[in-house]
């Protein structure tokens, strides 16, 4: 009986595999601990974790706009089916309350649970592995002393076999390159800072990296851009498709302010992004910018030359001195017909866009506009659209939405002519079928408030 | 060029530039002064109207985009001596002061209570989040949107007291 031996040795064989792996993918559970009240931490230490809190943006993901702080529940699409943040208040049934600190730089560092769940990388532990065991000491005293809220998050809904999580074992071995970030020796102390900041908590190649069939970064393109909440993380590399060249000094003060002058203003996901870095010191913004466009590296001589150009016509054109020359290539809406996105510009963008406020408050210049020269219309499609809504309580940029008056045709004819006018990009292609799914609610666009965190909660940001 | 423009239920030709902004027409050439100039910039929504029931700036909204589609102003919600549920709220509650803002705040309001007949609080302040008041009477206008749309929910009705269409 040859056949029976095979298939009982294939069997034998495969029950020891399997049997390798999950004590390959087994965690051990860490106990429970009754974490004592908020007293037995420093303040200062507190106060730290204020900061780092805004630097992870912990809350945009852990909070659903409108209720409490940290206690999870928001809905994260991922191609492979929606994620639900979890708790992270000490709430001790439903939340972190439990939690030893060594449970929690295990999550940090590892990507597990208390209980020794693997946790899907929506929490983005690829970078957070990265963050020192002191200032995740921080970040637990600073969580352990919120607000508890009892709140169970809604189940994932995954597709077998995704939901089945020692799976992620696999994932991890590929993806996950645990520990800290080698220092650069080559490179400055603030360079160094920025990079800790940048590729740990910050996260931001969780957004401006293009990822791979399964999820994870592609670390070939790092920074080559990508994609969060229906809004385009432009890339933030060399290939950066700004029209003026970011450099350390804009890119600070677009960091600090959430706005610049040959930029524009923060919108969409990076809104929560700008809106919470307010709470770190200058240096850390500095270090940050230093890292970033050290990635972007020098233009080449021919992106700052048409750069110079640029600007020559922006300053120009703001002095008044060409502003008779503009306005012959400056439709009217005699064009209406021949030409309607022309005309709709005309009548609807150019009062503000061709106006004389200054950033945040003013239209921005379309030819220094990102949206407008970036390979995929996205951005500008949701602007149009959705309009930029005003912070609470506080003075910001606001733009009005167009979606009540302008059906997908007339989007996408306004927009190739906006393409067409100020960018020397190729012509973009399906816009109307692109601007239709975004009003539809087929792709799915978060909108938020220019700056600032989202709108509702009211303890928005690391305050309580 | 003549466009045609639908507004309250009429029909109007209008010989104007394509791209003068609908707020100028209701003014100048239709008479209809309850839409307001603010700031021009649809920043302020002190000159809101609908089209088709949504909520659009008529200071940024030029007359091309609008041929033949349906405009609601504040003037088409109801008369003086019978004024529209919105209307008749905005009067209960006092929600006027200086009254600038109010036009475009009953018809941001009038959007939304027909989307959503009982919103939330925090959908009203949505919905009038570009709708800026000086004067400050913002808790009267909660009130009143709230007040409007009670009584459209118990009246069964769509918030206007004459047929708009």
């Amino acid at each position: 009986m040859r056949a029976l031996r095979v298939i009982a040795a294939i069997v034998v064989v495969a029950g020891l595999v399997l049997f390798g792996l999950v004590a390959f993918a087994w965690r051990s559970e860490i106990p429970a601990e009754e974490v004592a009240e908020a007293a037995q931490f420093d303040p200062a230490l507190i106060e730290k974790g204020v900061q780092l809190a805004a630097v992870g943006n912990c809350i945009a993901c852990h909070t659903v706009p409108g209720s409490k702080a940290f206690a999870g529940g928001l809905a994260v699409p991922t191609p492979f089916g929606t994620i639900y943040s979890t708790n992270i208040t000490p709430d001790p049934e439903t939340g972190i309350g439990r939690w030893s600190e060594v449970a929690f730089q295990r999550a940090m560092r590892e990507g597990v649970d208390r209980e020794g769940n693997h946790l899907y990388p929506a929490f983005p532990y690829d970078h957070f592995t990265r963050v020192t065991d002191e200032d995740n000491r921080a970040l637990y005293a600073y969580l352990m002393t919120r607000e508890p809220v009892s709140a169970v998050a809604p189940p994932n809904e995954l597709q077998f076999p995704l939901n089945f999580r020692p799976l992620l074992v696999g994932w991890k071995f590929l993806y996950l390159d645990e520990g800290p970030l080698a220092a650069n020796a080559e490179q400055s102390e603030e360079w160094n800072r920025g990079a800790y900041l940048a590729e740990g908590l910050g996260h931001c190649g969780a957004c401006h990296t293009p990822r791979n069939d399964l999820g994870a970064e592609d670390k070939d393109r790092h920074f080559a851009g990508g994609e969060a909440e229906g809004w385009q993380a432009y890339a933030i590399d060399a290939s950066s498709p700004a029209p003026i060249p970011w450099d350390r000094e804009s890119l600070a003060f677009y960091l600090r302010n959430g706005w610049h002058e040959l930029h524009g203003v923060s919108r969409g996901p990076m809104a929560e992004v700008t809106g919470n870095l307010g709470l770190l010191p200058d240096s850390d913004i500095k270090a940050i910018a230093t890292y970033v466009s050290s990635v972007m590296g020098e233009p080449t001589p021919e992106r700052h030359q048409r750069a110079d150009e640029l600007r020559e016509e922006i300053e120009g054109r703001s002095r008044g001195l060409v502003a008779a020359a503009d306005s012959q290539d400056s439709p009217t809406a005699g064009d209406a017909a021949a030409e309607p996105g022309a005309a709709i510009y005309a009548a609807a963008c150019a009062s503000c866009h061709e106006g004389s406020r200054p950033q945040p408050f003013g239209g921005l210049d379309f030819s220094l506009s990102t949206a407008v020269n970036a390979p995929n219309p996205q951005n500008i499609v949701n602007v149009t659209l959705f309009g930029l809504p005003p912070a609470d309580g506080e003075a910001s940029s606001v733009m009005p939405g167009f979606a009540g008056v302008l059906g997908d045709e007339q989007v996408a004819e306004l927009l190739a002519y906006m393409r067409e006018r100020f960018s020397d990009e190729p012509a973009w292609t399906g816009l109307a079928e692109q601007v239709r799914r975004t009003r539809t609610g087929e792709y799915k666009v978060s909108v938020k408030p220019a700056d600032g965190i989202e709108r509702a909660p009211i303890n928005v940001g690391a305050e309580e | 060029m003549a466009i045609s423009l639908n507004v309250n239920g009429a029909t109007h030709r209008i010989d104007a530039d394509p791209a003068t902004p609908l707020l100028y027409v209701l003014r100048n050439d239709l008479a209809l002064n309850g839409a307001k100039f603010g700031c021009g910039l649809g920043q302020c929504g002190s000159c809101m109207v609908m089209v088709e029931g949504e909520a659009v700036l008529s200071c940024v909204t030029p007359i091309m985009l609008l041929e033949g589609r349906e405009i609601t102003t504040v003037e088409g919600l109801g008369t003086i001596e019978e004024p529209g549920p919105v209307q008749a709220a905005f009067i209960e509650m006092q929600a006027a002061q200086c009254g600038y803002c109010i036009p475009g705040m009953m018809m941001s309001a009038q959007a939304l209570l027909q989307k959503n007949p009982a919103p939330s609080d925090e959908d009203i302040r949505n919905a009038l989040s570009t709708n800026l008041c000086r004067c400050g009477t913002h808790m009267r206008i909660l009130a009143a949107i709230r007040r409007a749309g009670e009584v459209m929910q118990s009246a069964g009705m769509t918030g206007t007291s004459r047929r708009t269409g």
